[in-house]
């Protein structure tokens, strides 16, 4: 392919401007600037890669291969399917939006800070990218390091013990995975993913679902997430809760379901199982969570539940949902993490019995949370509303009680979605509020109001993500074995009539 | 009148590394009276760098010019690729040395012996690196051990010092004293004590099972296990490594290990391979040991340089899974690692020999705290080096771990595997606590250079730090030429 150093320049572009900003000694402002300057530049790549890519075309595109060592088959592959597309659109846009927040919040050491942020944002697009299982675990864990000093250097009082959970967690996960990745490349002979067949076993298909299950985070892997979402500044907050949990269920999408036919058709039930109770606990948690930050945190975790069960659902309308939903859910999230941001930042405290009566006086707060607010709780014609939709058909298919369980926690999520917007906006003035707490900044507005509009164009055209995420050709299969399998990406043993 | 002595062919070329240091050593002597007290320092240093970077040198050549590896000098040293890496790898641990070593703090009086002994222990250690025989084996390891004994007790004024020499001299002894005796046993079983041979006279007599061979295998692997620091015979290594002068440790650290396990690779690979699925299963045991107590033990540790002593058991371990998996992607796995491993062990002594010096006192994980921001090219660099330790991406650590592991799967071992990956896990622990303590302690409780002013430049110790780094980084990036020469390397070995 000829367009193939796009998608290297998607991954090194930042970690190259990372390297810049961390290495120059240029003032606070300066560095802020620079690197919001190479995070929207990334976005413009981003955008020209989406110009590029041929979305009637089955396939792996843009792509482009280098071996890294031979004798075991391992290559520096990457390349975009349209799903990966979307989610790394998701990753560069809500790393921009949290590196302009940052900008304009101020952060201490903000070299390394910026530096760390750019970094990042080069190791998740390299997650969505990668072709090969190794270059794939190389990136998963590059992802870690960034985050680990973001958490723990930049976060609040509690960082230590958030990132050590959240470390350990993460990686006792991420090394089964490495084992699986051992296995299944050295039984293959191959690490690429694109040229390797399926495996049936069972055990390296749990050693993949452990790390995703950890990262996403899968009830009942969860423990770490509330320190994490609650220690962390709002906008590297955003981006866990926005983007690297969907590098987990990319990795579901990409590597468990697409490479582990009978195993999923075993295991399909106990995630489906564990997908509902994340989605309807994490429900009620949210619901019950007592500041701001809990009800995000604990409403991502449901809603990697429902995610997840779109997943699973393994069929069309399932894998289209989900990857909707993936990226809806990683904007919403963002977007309010980010406010979430702001309120504290002027009411220094995100308790929800201290907070109330903010939409007074401070309009476009009121217009920004509630519009975030109400596509979160999917009301009928916003996107978040089409991805769940679609998710819950999906998930029918597969049996009704899985829908009967997603419509529940649906309603639950208006349930907390309309707590927090009424314990922030409405009620009488909280104690914290004072009338000096002014109205979203221009700064904040220009971060928070992009994300927003895009979930509004995305309420308006939800195809544009559900149409052009998996090559019209897909089919659901049956493997000769009776194990029903997907097919989502043309190389899959399966999909071959 | 004039007796004929029948002696051999000397291949001068396969014996230029260690003379070279042996050179260098000879020289540093002489300075000792020669060189005027105030100029031994950089004198030493220097002559002892050419002397390593010499050896370099040979040993490349000796590289390029030993595509087929054979037994020379009567067949007691072997000239061929796997000894000549290894000689790279010492020299270049030990050039990395001497720079840690440049502004250490040490008395003036014995500078110059001090250089002399750094430059004789790397030839022993190149010596033995190419051994061929139990002999020779024993001469090399002994004529290294002796070095690194007085090199550990060499600084007096250093608490913990001489403790730390003789307690090695004593357990180091003991671990000599098993090899030889289990040279003696082989002998007696097989009459021979070349490898080659060793294995030629097991095949055509059938004594894989013989006891008395069994038994001496046994107490060879024992002896080359206290040189490896393997459990169970790493009660020496947190002492020692403590108590010796922190540019020693690096050293020790790096070299030592090298060439210990590329011993026990090349002895038992060569000259038992029918007793192979003895020694794979004893070897595979004493990995776990060291794994598990290594890591386990390093978990609890407060000082610096006791926490990367339990560190480099449990890396002993980590090598062993590839020594253990017996197959030539075991071998190249090994010669792989050995690189970053020795850039990363080097690295992170010489990062606490800086801190050390600053604040002169044992480093700890408390006073540790704010050092990455303080002193930003050592704190990226030892950061870059637990992450390196810890297996994680962007160093040759990764690389190295995931071949070790490879060589074990390839070997049908997925238990090893999983053990491997278990102990990986732990080992995050205590490598991670190193970075918390040196970036994300509260400002208040940074203990900040009690000396006052701002730290010393070293420029030397920082150029070696880099040099490790860059090492580090750069064998995960350029994979393929690393593992062409450690896959040449590991040819010399009948796989």
């Amino acid at each position: 392919m000829t367009s193939g150093w796009l998608t290297t320049a998607l991954i090194l572009f930042p970690i190259a401007g990372g390297l810049l900003v961390w290495l120059l000694p240029l003032r606070s402002f300066a560095v802020g600037s620079t690197a919001l300057l190479f995070a929207l530049i990334e976005v413009g790549l981003w955008i020209d890669s989406v110009a590029r890519f041929n979305f009637s075309r089955p396939g792996l595109q843009l792509d482009q291969r280098t071996s890294w060592f031979s004798d075991l088959h391992v290559s520096y592959h990457v390349g975009f399917y349209g799903f990966s597309l979307w989610l790394a659109g998701l990753t560069v846009v809500v790393l921009a939006a949290a590196i302009g927040y940052a900008f304009w919040a101020g952060r201490e050491r903000p070299r390394a800070y910026y530096g760390l942020m750019l970094i990042l944002t080069g190791a998740i697009v390299g997650v969505f990218v990668a072709q090969d299982l190794l270059l794939f675990y190389v990136f998963w864990e590059a992802m870690l390091i960034p985050l680990y000093f973001l958490v723990g250097v930049w976060g609040g009082a509690g960082r230590l013990r958030a990132t050590l959970m959240f470390v350990i967690y993460t990686m006792a996960g991420s090394l089964l995975m490495l084992a699986s990745i051992i296995v299944l490349g050295l039984s293959q002979g191959t690490f690429d993913l694109v040229n390797s067949g399926t495996s049936g076993s069972d055990w390296i298909f749990l050693g993949f679902v452990a790390a995703f299950a950890v990262k996403a985070p899968l009830f009942p892997l969860h423990a770490w997430l509330p320190e994490a979402y609650r220690e962390s500044s709002p906008e590297v907050a955003a981006v866990l809760s926005g983007v690297v949990s969907k590098a987990a269920a990319y990795g579901f999408l990409r590597i468990a379901i697409s490479k582990f036919p009978e195993p999923v058709a075993d295991f399909r039930t106990p995630i489906l199982v564990l997908a509902a109770c994340g989605l309807v606990y994490g429900s009620l948690l949210a619901f019950g969570a007592p500041d701001l930050r809990g009800v995000i945190a604990y409403s991502s975790l449901a809603q990697m539940g429902l995610i997840v069960l779109g997943l699973f659902a393994v069929n069309d309308l399932g894998l289209n949902g989900a990857v909707l939903q993936m990226v809806n859910h990683g904007l919403i999230s963002a977007t309010l993490f980010l406010l979430a941001g702001g309120i504290e930042r002027r009411t220094s405290t995100g308790e929800l019995a201290l907070l109330g009566g903010m939409a007074r006086g401070r309009p476009a707060l009121a217009t920004v949370l509630m519009t975030a607010g109400v596509i979160a709780l999917a009301v009928p014609g916003s996107t978040a509303f089409a991805g769940e939709f679609a998710i819950l058909a999906g998930v029918f298919q597969t049996g009704w009680g899985w829908a009967a369980v997603g419509a529940v926690a649906i309603v639950l999520a208006a349930m907390y979605m309309l707590r927090l917007i009424s314990a922030v906006l409405h009620q009488a003035p909280g104690s914290a509020v004072s009338d000096a707490a002014l109205d979203l900044r221009p700064a904040e507005l220009g971060v928070l109001v992009p994300l927003v509009a895009l979930l509004l164009v995305l309420s308006a055209w939800p195809a544009a993500i559900t149409d052009h995420s998996f090559p019209k050709t897909s089919v659901q299969v049956t493997s000769s074995t009776g194990a029903t399998g997907y097919a989502p990406l043309p190389n899959h043993r399966l999909a071959l009539p | 009148m004039i007796f004929a002595l029948d002696t051999p062919h000397i291949d001068w070329l396969a014996l230029s590394a260690p003379l070279a240091l042996l050179g260098a050593g000879g020289v540093n002597l002489l300075a000792a009276v020669l060189v005027p007290r105030k100029a031994r320092r950089v004198f030493g240093a220097i002559v002892c760098a050419l002397g390593f970077a010499g050896a370099i040198v040979a040993a490349a050549i000796l590289y390029a010019h030993s595509a087929d590896g054979h037994g020379v000098i009567a067949d007691s040293i072997q000239r061929d690729r796997l000894a000549a890496l290894t000689a790279i790898i010492v020299a270049g641990s030990g050039i990395l040395a001497i720079g840690t070593s440049y502004s250490e703090p040490m008395a003036d009086d014995h500078i110059a012996e001090y250089y002399a002994l750094l430059a004789w222990a790397g030839a022993g250690m190149i010596f033995l690196a190419s051994a061929s025989t139990l002999l020779t084996l024993f001469l090399g390891l002994e004529w290294f051990s002796i070095s690194l004994y007085i090199l550990c007790a060499i600084d007096r004024d250093l608490a913990g010092s001489l403790e730390a020499g003789l307690k090695y001299l004593i357990i180091g002894g003991f671990g000599s004293a098993m090899l030889l005796f289990g040279s003696a046993l082989v002998y007696g079983a097989t009459g021979t004590l070349e490898f080659h041979e060793i294995a030629r006279v097991v095949q055509a007599q059938g004594l894989s099972d013989d006891a008395l061979l069994v038994a001496g295998l046994a107490l060879v692997i024992g002896g080359l296990g206290f040189k490896a620091s393997a459990a169970p015979f790493h009660m020496w290594t947190p002492d020692v490594y403590e108590g010796a002068p922190t540019p020693v440790t690096a050293f020790m650290a790096a070299a030592t290990k090298t060439v210990a396990l590329v011993l026990t690779l090349r002895v038992l690979v060569t000259a038992f391979p029918q007793e192979a699925r003895l020694w794979t299963v004893t070897v595979a045991a004493i990995a776990c040991a060291s794994l598990a107590i290594g890591n386990l033990a390093a978990l609890v540790q407060k000082g610096l340089k006791r926490m990367l002593a339990y560190s480099s058991i449990s890396h002993a371990g980590f090598m062993l899974i590839a020594v253990a998996a017996n197959n030539g992607l075991g071998a190249r796995a090994l010669l792989y690692y050995l690189i970053p491993y020795s850039a990363m062990s080097v690295g992170a002594f010489a990062v606490v020999a800086a801190r050390e010096r600053e604040l002169n006192r044992p480093v700890t994980l408390d006073n540790l705290a704010g050092f990455g921001w303080e002193r930003p090219l050592l704190g990226i660099s030892m950061m870059v080096f637990m992450l390196g330790f810890a297996g994680l991406p962007l160093t040759g650590g990764f690389v190295g771990k995931f071949y070790v592991f490879a060589a074990a799967y390839r070997h049908g071992w997925t238990w090893l595997v999983i053990v491997g990956v278990a102990a990986t896990a732990v080992s995050l622990y205590y490598y991670l606590g190193v970075i918390r303590a040196m970036y994300m302690r509260p400002a208040e409780e940074l203990q900040l250079a009690p000396v006052g002013g701002s730290p010393p430049r070293e420029l030397v110790l920082q150029t070696t730090v880099a040099a490790a780094l860059i090492v580090t980084v750069g064998s995960f990036f350029v994979v393929q030429p690393l593992i062409d020469v450690a896959k040449h390397a590991a040819g010399s070995l009948p796989f």
